[in-house]
């Protein structure tokens, strides 16, 4: 989706504001939103791509003017309206009205929680796929303009690069986001000149370097 | 779309956010003891200062440095620096004449295991706008001017795989003990928004 989320290389966004001795959150409200979605998340009831997708649903004055956790919250409201773990009446009058949860959703346990944040969990997926590209090859990363979900990038699009490294075969993000079908492919960390990506401006030894699915490139032929 | 059926925000979060969390909590979609557990972690658990013992290590162990920028994800997780955001990791070394930045263009991707959550700079807008078309005006604003001849290379965290900066052993410090280097390591020099340098 080319929403305002997809901001990288934008002009006049303001100065970036550095806050000194700045603590985890701010509000308690703030910590509650976060652990809510890391929670709510944790029990399955939906996928990071999903997420981060409603995040790009977010109007964009709202997305604009919205504090980070104001964001979240937004999001979190709405993933949870979109999974029928609550009602809009519900979320109106903060009563529960409809009792009872989804087939399947149960909150997650501590334990879960405390597995998921202390140990490596790989999203690498395990199939038998050979991979399009080699590290060194050449490629132009597509122009796609997809109304989904996407982590591909506009400021990137139509542009050449070189395959830098490859990461192994995850799931593409703009299926994941929308209950699938899957499609595990792999994931290669790619590299850009400045100058192919800003113009003659930019200094020639400058490089941008981004993570890009098998569905996001050709070769440069 | 998402986007059709949106309700009016209301103008209170907190009441907002105290009417989901009761929801949700009598509903059984979530348990308020794995709530205080995530916060706990994040706010008392995981920060810079993890980054900062892995870096120290870097400088004073030339095969475990070997390691990390070899294997990140897995040497990492050797020492139990690993979880959620963190279990796909790349470290890109600084040096003479290169300067590695790390952002996320599209939300606020960051390897919540070695440094903990990002500070709202890191999240907002203007940074995430600027950070792979001018690396080098923007690290001004964090005090930190490059050379002409340095090679700034940005990383943009758009998948699933986190980025950390090793950033370069400050002169002066060759008696110091991996403890005492710890100590200089700061959250910004494993970003890219600064350097570090000796104390004052």
């Amino acid at each position: 989706m080319n929403g305002i989320h997809d901001i990288g290389g934008m002009h006049n966004i303001g100065p970036v504001n550095i806050e000194q001795d700045e603590p985890v959150f701010h509000h308690d409200w703030e910590r509650k939103v976060y652990a809510m979605t890391l929670a709510t998340m944790g029990a399955g009831i939906f996928a990071t791509d999903e997420v981060r997708y409603m995040t790009e649903t977010i109007p964009p004055a709202d997305y604009l003017t919205f504090s980070y956790y104001e964001k979240w919250l937004y999001s979190l409201e709405h993933m949870m309206l979109l999974k029928d773990v609550v009602t809009g009446e519900e979320l109106e009058s903060g009563k529960v009205t409809a009792p009872g949860l989804p087939a399947g959703v149960e909150a997650a346990s501590v334990e879960r929680m405390q597995y998921g944040m202390n140990n490596r969990i790989p999203v690498f997926v395990d199939a038998d796929i050979p991979p399009k590209f080699r590290v060194g090859d050449e490629i132009i990363a597509r122009n796609i303009n997809p109304l989904h979900h996407t982590r591909i990038p506009r400021y990137i699009r139509g542009r050449r690069g070189v395959v830098e490294m490859h990461h192994g075969i995850f799931l593409l993000p703009d299926t994941n986001a929308h209950g699938g079908p899957d499609k595990p492919q792999h994931v290669y960390n790619v590299r850009f000149t400045a100058r192919e990506l800003w113009g003659e401006e930019a200094p020639e030894q400058d490089r941008v370097y981004i993570d890009l699915f098998d569905d996001y490139m050709d070769p440069a032929g | 779309m998402a986007g059709s059926s949106h309700r009016a925000p209301l103008t209170d979060v907190q009441l907002r956010v105290r009417a989901l969390e009761s929801l949700l909590v009598e509903k059984g979609a979530v348990n308020p003891e794995t709530l205080d557990a995530i916060i706990d972690h994040f706010e008392n658990k995981v920060g810079p200062h993890i980054g900062a013992s892995i870096v120290a290590r870097a400088w004073t162990d030339p095969g475990f440095k070997a390691r990390l920028l070899e294997d990140a994800s897995g040497t990492m997780a050797e020492l139990g620096y690993t979880g959620i955001e963190g279990s796909h990791m790349v470290v890109v070394e600084n040096t003479e004449k290169i300067h590695n930045l790390v952002v996320c263009t599209l939300c606020s991707c960051y390897p919540w295991p070695v440094l903990g959550l990002p500070p709202n700079w890191y999240k907002s807008t203007p940074y995430r706008a600027r950070a792979v078309r001018d690396p080098r005006g923007l690290l001004k604003e964090f005090g930190l001017e490059l050379a002409q001849d340095t090679e700034v290379r940005v990383w943009d965290s758009n998948a699933e795989i986190r980025y950390l900066v090793l950033p370069r052993r400050p002169h002066g410090t060759e008696d110091m003990s991996e403890e005492e280097l710890q100590e200089l390591i700061t959250r910004d020099s494993m970003v890219g928004t600064g350097l570090v340098a000796l104390k004052q």
